[in-house]
């Protein structure tokens, strides 16, 4: 056999090292975050809290949950990304199958004008201005339609029905006097199932963490998604007195900046937490989709 | 004559047979244009209507008008946005940050492929990936929450770092000269793990044979990663570079839009920011219509003009 070298030592020493640092970079802001949320927020404004937390207090996660308008952002958000992804799955999929068909006659055509849009578009301006003639300003719709597909997850779709389900399988069903309907809902989904987690992750993501088409489109406050909420605590520091002040704090600004911070470290937690939690487990078939995906594009 | 006439029938029924066939078919597969359907309209309403447009850009928008009824005035609000004194501090801005980003953020992914691909240790490999892909789901706002709180002048943990080795105190978010550094790296921080997934997909389309018969040829590692794994992912590369490339002047509005503050504005201010400033907050919508419109054809010419380079190049292209 062929002994490794000492290069190929000294190789693989420098490899595991190098990621080593790679893994600390990445994770340490993420702990910090979380340390943070339930620290101390005068030991952690001072420096003292460094990773792991000191002083704990869950009094930030407290008056985020008590918070009306995060609430209703959370329920709002969590509307929008069901009933946003359930379109989304529906449309990739049926705009999929098909493409991936070779029997498909103008598949190339609209595999052409569709894949255009991925390139070119009308820009912010005349697609705020279809919305609008559309009657969709400050309705849920404006959240949900005008992201329906996304042609880039489409292709993902597309090739995966490729390599994953055999043809001579729906040649047979089809000779059986199987409609393609029911080859689809029967035989396609069914064999599906791992891509289509994978783009129920990707779209739920994107729903759960988009915020730009509520700041252009909507302006009742009651139909706010939890980002936009979010943007306006963490970003323009804008805080409900709710939030702030808690019986006898009324009088101590000072405390009250440091329950700002507070506050700001926790609600990043508890936004995010929702996908961090699924994420884990939907791992193993996001990368496999992506593969699927991505290698014969 | 009879035969020649014979023939040409032949032909045109042949023709007429093939022609006959293929709307045989279609209509025999008429349930697929059900299916695709919906999507054909979600298209052309939100995609293709948009383009359609985009004509305002020409034209002076009076919303009871319509795009249809609006007057033509030519170029006069892409010679307004070209002699503006925003025009090259917008350009600047854009092109500054796209090609930041596509300098130092598009070989970082393909050189953590290349490491994580070389980890033997199954569990070291899933811990890595696990890792680095994740910032990927953190959302714009939090994440630039989490860069305002990390770099807040009295409260951040960099500056507190800074003071405890004796340093002062660095206001970094009202500095336009630290904008696109803070920019670059915050994005490379959240997206390089998560695009590295690509290349190993690539990676693991290799020929274990090629890797097998190097080792016998006595080849180091670094030899083979050179030799082997690099060559072996070049096709992606050039797609993926040539899909950067030709969107590099739509620097992501979302995160440039929310680190945004009136003092860095001289280097934080781009195209797609002040298309929303200008067209939606300050309601002139022809103007950045027209501005918008400037975008996205240089946008679609570099995205041609790269391509047509690789494919003069190598022999992969998108198209």
């Amino acid at each position: 056999m062929i002994s490794t070298s000492k290069s190929d030592k000294l190789f693989s020493f420098t490899n595991y090292l190098l990621l080593c640092i790679i893994l600390i970079i990445v994770l340490y802001p993420l702990i910090f975050v979380v340390s943070a949320s339930i620290s101390d927020p005068y030991l952690v404004s001072r420096g003292e809290m460094w990773l792991l937390p000191k002083g704990i207090t869950f009094e930030g996660y407290r008056r985020v949950f008590q918070n009306d308008e995060v609430l209703t952002g959370y329920r709002n958000t969590i509307f929008y990304t069901l009933f946003g992804t359930l379109i989304n799955l529906f449309m990739t999929l049926t705009c999929a199958y098909p493409l991936s068909r070779k029997d498909f006659i103008g598949r190339n055509f609209f595999m052409a004008i569709f894949t255009f849009t991925m390139f070119f578009s009308g820009g912010l301006i005349p697609s705020y201005i279809i919305i609008k003639k559309l009657g969709m300003l400050n309705k849920i719709w404006a959240l949900i339609i005008p992201n329906a597909v996304s042609m880039m997850n489409v292709i993902i779709v597309r090739t995966f029905f490729q390599s994953n389900i055999p043809s001579q399988l729906q040649e047979a069903a089809e000779i059986d006097g199987c409609s393609i309907v029911r080859l689809f809902t029967n035989i396609i989904l069914p064999l599906s199932k791992p891509i289509i987690a994978v783009m129920a992750l990707f779209y739920g993501v994107q729903h759960w963490n988009s915020f730009f088409a509520a700041l252009i489109y909507l302006t009742d406050r009651s139909l706010f998604p939890l980002q936009l909420i979010l943007r306006e605590i963490l970003i323009q520091n804008q805080m409900s007195s709710q939030m702030l002040m808690t019986g006898n704090e009324l009088d101590l600004i000072a405390k009250q900046a440091k329950a700002a911070e507070l506050i700001k470290y926790s609600i990043m937690i508890v936004s995010t937490l929702p996908v961090l939690v699924a994420y884990p487990f939907l791992q193993r078939f996001f990368v496999h989709g992506i593969m699927v995906g991505a290698i014969k594009g | 004559m009879n035969n020649r006439v014979g023939i040409s029938k032949n032909t045109l029924t042949r023709k007429f047979n093939i022609k006959n066939k293929k709307i045989k078919k279609m209509f025999n597969t008429y349930q697929l244009y059900l299916f695709i359907l919906p999507s054909l309209t979600y298209f052309i309403v939100f995609h293709y209507a948009p383009m359609y447009g985009v004509q305002i850009a020409f034209k002076d928008f009076i919303a009871t008008k319509g795009i249809w009824g609006s007057p033509w005035v030519g170029m006069k609000h892409l010679n307004r946005f070209l002699n503006s004194y925003y025009f090259w501090i917008l350009i600047k801005n854009t092109a500054g940050i796209a090609l930041y980003s596509l300098v130092a953020g598009f070989p970082i992914p393909i050189i953590l492929a290349l490491m994580i691909n070389e980890v033997r240790n199954k569990y070291f490999k899933k811990l890595v990936q696990t890792v680095t892909y994740a910032p990927h789901f953190i959302s714009t706002v939090v994440m630039v929450g989490m860069i305002l709180a990390f770099l807040s002048p009295s409260t951040g943990i960099i500056n507190q770092i800074i003071k405890s080795l004796g340093g002062e105190p660095i206001s970094f978010m009202t500095k336009p000269e630290l904008f696109k550094s803070i920019y670059v790296w915050s994005g490379i921080w959240q997206s390089s793990g998560w695009g590295s997934i690509i290349y190993l997909a690539a990676l693991t389309t290799i020929d274990v044979q090629l890797h097998e018969a190097a080792i016998i040829d006595g080849a180091s590692r670094l030899q083979r990663i050179w030799h082997i794994n690099i060559p072996g992912i070049i096709p992606t590369i050039v797609i993926l570079f040539i899909l950067s490339a030709g969107g590099i002047m739509n620097v992501g509005f979302e995160k440039v839009f929310l680190m945004q503050n009136p003092l860095n504005m001289e280097s934080s201010d781009v195209i797609s920011t002040y298309v929303y400033r200008s067209g939606l907050l300050g309601a002139q919508f022809s103007f950045s219509a027209a501005v918008g419109l400037f975008n996205s054809v240089i946008n679609f010419g570099l995205l041609i003009l790269v391509n047509t380079i690789a494919k003069r190049i190598g022999e992969t292209s998108l198209w």
